[in-house]
């Protein structure tokens, strides 16, 4: 590898590029699947190759390429120059970066088993237990089941000398059953929806998650949606289970705060951000309860935004995002960071692949647990009369993250303290300031899940990423419920 | 760019090292640029080259799949092997079928390929958007956006002697204006470049960034709305993954129990046509089966679904075989294996004749109180079989009144029936290539329709 970044750099360089990074990337990843009692997908990918970033004239240039030939990679950090001097004549300014220092590391993900030494047949065979599990239960008519896992290695390299190699497992669990009668179609998963469960693993995740265990209760809930109640409309007191509340965070807190967003530089796509740079340390985002950090270290848990190093070489960091309440903190790149007068990069530059240059990407993006003992069962006990909501089923916000509308796979009423009777079609809505504000209660550290989501989509082309967001249940008041409904 | 005689050499390679009963390869790959600006400076711009060939092994009544995008022997040897040693701890699908025979790929080539759209430089595409920038300067606005072209291949071979292989070109344009509180959008995309004109759109864009200024906001609820091409195509793109007969085997579909029946309004006929002149992609399926035309909706009723080989076996045997009209393989099968299935993906509508088709500025002209929608944004399904979806309203909304644009409104939240949408559409236009940002690309009209649900207004 060293060769090769040697032969990368030295070609930029004598071109002309003042900066250059290169990322060599060799993945593999395996998915099984099973559906109705077969197998519905088995597959395994490889994938290698190297991207080079440089800044010539001032401007970014990106080239990348599978073959690791030299002939090649040297044509190829000449076409990344070549493309950052076409990109230098549309440009406003030049292009600064805030310093950074060389590193020279190695780091891999702590993982107990290597997902890849488990055989393919024993995944298949856990599936098919999960799979008849759910079949079982009579009126289910689609079970889904699905095992992923992903080894990511990374060489990094930069014309200020760093020299960072990185390892990744990244492993993914979940199902789903289905229920079509009538004029219905309803749906649960376990253990969260749109594929399960990820985190920065081996296949002890899998062994954690309880997976058969659970199977049958989820086909129950399924089918028993078709007698329940339907959601009602109006303003209630709302509980969402960590896994809504992590979507939520993603959503609400984790896009807006991303510095490229809200500088107009994914105004085309994404969209932009209500949190303008005169609301950063003024803004009151929260109650005084919501507290929330961007922490991509080792120390906040094996997320999917836990590294060492981002891809621009800057090391993993601990951001405060909501202080109390307060809005204090972006996520920030070197060059945006020097945008807005910072002195560093808070260090979230992710690319979901070597084809692909980095982007600001959330990391962990985590709610903070509250600090006395609260389970949930003693918060639905403290509710008089409200409205749980488990497990995502749509969500949609738009694109400055101030308007949102989620619906759930299963509510249930609470009333005096107790879980009531089943609500099927739930959905709430809502301004993500008055949202975060109305939060009167969060549950304590032992209810707090890190939960991963997988697919994540930024950037032209579109980029897939994990991104992590621990959460603990959540209590917020005079909600807005049942809207998705309304009118329909 | 990798040729059909260099397609075939890597298949007898990965075939001399498989011990399978049969053997399938997919390479896809190319060189794809794109040139990405905001704050009317380009900010990112990235080229690539990759090509990935993908093995499928079969071995009785078992598949599995192995990619990679190593193209040396060695690495293509363990491609057939892991494919291979995955299909060995398989227990057998009754469903599976043989690989499909070299007769299924019989259908016309298609010509998508344009030598000026794969020969654009980083320097030509910096041109273009120099003149967008231009124009968003001379209007005091700050534009974002892509330009981007791309060289691509998909080939299909198999050992029953199936050889198939598309090359095209594809470029596209895509431009949002930025005002003080308000801004416009336009996109555009081509298999040919030359389509594609950077100056109109930015034009447009920043017109209707101007236009907009100042928004105002109304009341949420059923407003009479005239849908732009674009903001059609992103809506009905959550219809078609329901005509696939193994989502209604599957009871996912909202078509389960309604095919032959009067969903729509007697203005909605739709087809799956790759042939169509403004539509692209390959014309065979991901097992190298070719795509045939489609009539899918008929004035308003649910004619025909569309196959995948196994899907079709499996069709014929089921208990909904009377239900769902002609069954047959279609060559819309996606590569095997998957849960999915199939879909139509070059999905045209048929907006009636000329005379009855009405632009845009008509559509306005003729609405006494109503709201203009540009572009939709985050859309997703509420509810599957009543298929209701939520959304915004993004980069151009604007309030008519006595058939004028009277001035620019908040964006709103919709929560909209596809199903209610599609039976009340009064008018439409002659229907375009268009491109969104929440589904494929199709050839799609503008529309006027009665009764959209607007639920919510945001604050902007």
């Amino acid at each position: 590898m060293k060769d090769i970044a040697f032969w990368i750099l030295n070609t930029a360089q004598s071109r002309g590029a003042s900066y250059c990074d290169l990322r060599v990337v060799d993945e593999r990843a395996r998915t099984v699947a099973t559906k109705n009692g077969k197998v519905g997908h088995a597959s395994n990918s490889e994938s290698l190759g190297v991207g080079i970033r440089v800044i010539a004239a001032g401007a970014w240039g990106f080239a990348a390429t599978q073959d690791l030939s030299r002939a090649s990679v040297e044509a190829t950090a000449a076409r990344a120059v070549d493309v950052a001097r076409a990109s230098a004549r549309v440009k406003q300014h030049e292009l600064q970066l805030v310093p950074e220092r060389a590193y020279v590391d190695e780091w891999t993900t702590p993982c107990q088993v290597d997902p890849f030494t488990t055989s393919i047949a024993d995944n298949l065979e856990l599936l098919l237990k999960v799979d008849s599990e759910l079949r079982a239960v009579e009126g289910v008519t689609l079970a889904e089941a699905l095992l992923s896992f992903r080894r990511y290695e990374q060489w990094f390299y930069s014309s200020i000398g760093s020299d960072i190699h990185q390892t990744k497992f990244i492993t993914g669990a979940g199902y789903s059953a289905c229920a079509f009668a009538g004029a219905e179609i309803h749906k649960r998963s376990y253990p969260n929806s749109f594929g399960g469960q990820y985190q920065n693993k081996g296949y002890e995740l899998v062994e954690e998650l309880k997976l058969v265990e659970n199977a049958r209760r989820i086909a129950e809930e399924t089918v028993a949606l078709h007698k329940a109640d339907q959601c009602p409309e109006g303003t209630f007191d709302i509980i969402l289970d960590s896994s809504q509340l992590g979507l939520q965070i993603h959503e609400s807190i984790g896009h807006p705060i991303e510095l490229d967003r809200v500088l107009g530089m994914e105004a085309n796509f994404a969209g932009t951000s209500f949190l303008t740079t005169d609301k950063l340390r003024h803004l009151r985002y929260g109650s005084g309860l919501v507290h929330v950090v961007a922490d991509a270290t080792l120390e906040h848990g094996p997320g999917l935004g836990t590294f060492k190093y981002d891809d621009e070489g800057v090391p993993a960091q601990c951001t405060p995002i909501i202080t109390q309440g307060l809005f204090t903190g972006y996520l920030s790149s070197r060059e945006t960071a020097s945008a807005i007068g910072e002195d560093h990069s808070n260090g979230t530059m992710r690319a979901e692949g070597w084809n692909r240059i980095p982007l600001i990407r959330m990391t962990n993006i985590s709610i903070l647990p509250g600090a006395k003992p609260l389970t949930l069962e003693e918060l639905i006990a403290s509710t008089d009369h409200g409205i749980f909501f488990q497990t995502n089923r749509s969500w949609s916000i738009d694109d400055k993250r101030y308007n949102f509308q989620f619906g759930t796979e299963i509510g249930w009423e609470i009333k005096g303290g107790k879980l009531g009777r089943m609500l099927k079609n739930p959905s709430y809505s809502g301004i993500t300031t008055e949202f975060w504000n109305s939060m009167d209660a969060i549950c304590s550290r032992d209810q707090w899940t890190l939960w991963g989501t997988p697919n994540c989509g930024k950037g032209q082309p579109m980029q897939t990423m994990g991104t992590g967001h621990g959460a603990s249940p959540a209590r917020f008041r005079k909600v807005k419920v049942g809207s998705a409904y309304k009118g329909t | 760019m990798l040729t059909h005689e260099q397609a075939e050499e890597i298949f007898l390679r990965l075939s001399r090292f498989s011990n399978a009963d049969g053997l399938e390869m997919l390479i896809a790959g190319g060189h794809h640029a794109l040139t990405r600006f905001a704050n009317n400076t380009i900010h990112q711009n990235i080229d690539e080259e990759n090509y990935l060939v993908s093995v499928r092994a079969v071995t009785g009544r078992k598949t599995a799949r192995a990619t990679t995008n190593k193209l040396d022997d060695e690495s293509l040897r363990r491609a057939v092997e892991s494919a291979e040693a995955m299909t060995e701890v398989q227990v057998d699908d009754p469903d599976l079928l043989p690989l499909a025979p070299a007769s299924m790929t019989d259908g016309p080539p298609t010509n998508r390929y344009f030598e000026h759209t794969a020969a654009l430089s980083p320097e030509d595409r910096a041109r273009a958007v120099e003149g967008i920038v231009g124009i968003a300067k001379r209007n005091g606005l700050t534009t974002a956006g892509i330009f981007s072209s791309a060289r691509s291949v998909e080939a299909i071979m198999n050992s029953r002697g199936l050889s198939t292989f598309h090359a095209q070109t594809s470029s596209e344009i895509s431009i949002t204006m930025l005002a003080g509180d308000s801004s416009g959008w336009q996109k555009a995309n081509s298999p040919d470049a030359r389509n594609l004109d950077a100056v109109a759109l930015a034009e447009t864009a920043a017109r209707k960034a101007r236009d907009s200024a100042s928004p105002r906001e109304v009341p949420p609820g059923k407003y009479t709305v005239i849908l732009e091409p674009a903001a059609v195509l992103d809506l009905v793109g959550y219809l078609f993954f329901d005509f696939g007969g193994l989502a209604i085997l599957d009871q996912r579909s909202f078509l389960t129990n309604r095919v032959g029946t009067k969903l729509f309004g007697e203005n909605i006929t739709v087809d799956d046509n790759v042939y169509h002149p403004l539509q692209s992609g390959a014309p065979f399926d991901g097992e190298g089966v070719h795509r045939r035309p489609i009539r899918l909706i008929e004035n308003g009723v649910v004619r025909n679904l569309v196959y995948a080989r196994a899907t079709a076996e499996k069709m014929k045997s089921s208990e909904q075989a009377s239900k769902v009209g002609r069954i047959g393989p279609t060559g819309h099968g996606f590569p095997l294996p998957n849960e999915i299935g199939e879909a139509p993906m070059n999905i045209v509508f048929d907006a009636g004749p000329e005379t009855s088709r009405r632009s845009v500025e008509q559509m306005v002209a003729s609405t006494d109180r109503g709201i203009l929608v540009t572009r939709c944004w985050y859309i997703r399904e509420v509810d599957p079989y009543e298929k209701i979806l939520t959304g915004m309203t993004r980069d151009g909304t604007f309030y008519i009144e006595d058939g004028k644009l009277r001035h620019g409104l908040r964006n709103f939240r919709f929560n909209q029936s596809l199903i209610h949408m599609l039976s009340n559409v009064t008018e439409m236009g002659t229907p375009v290539r268009a491109s969104g940002e929440e589904s494929f690309n199709m050839v799609v009209p503008a529309m006027k329709v009665r009764n959209f649900n607007f639920t919510e207004v945001t604050k902007f």
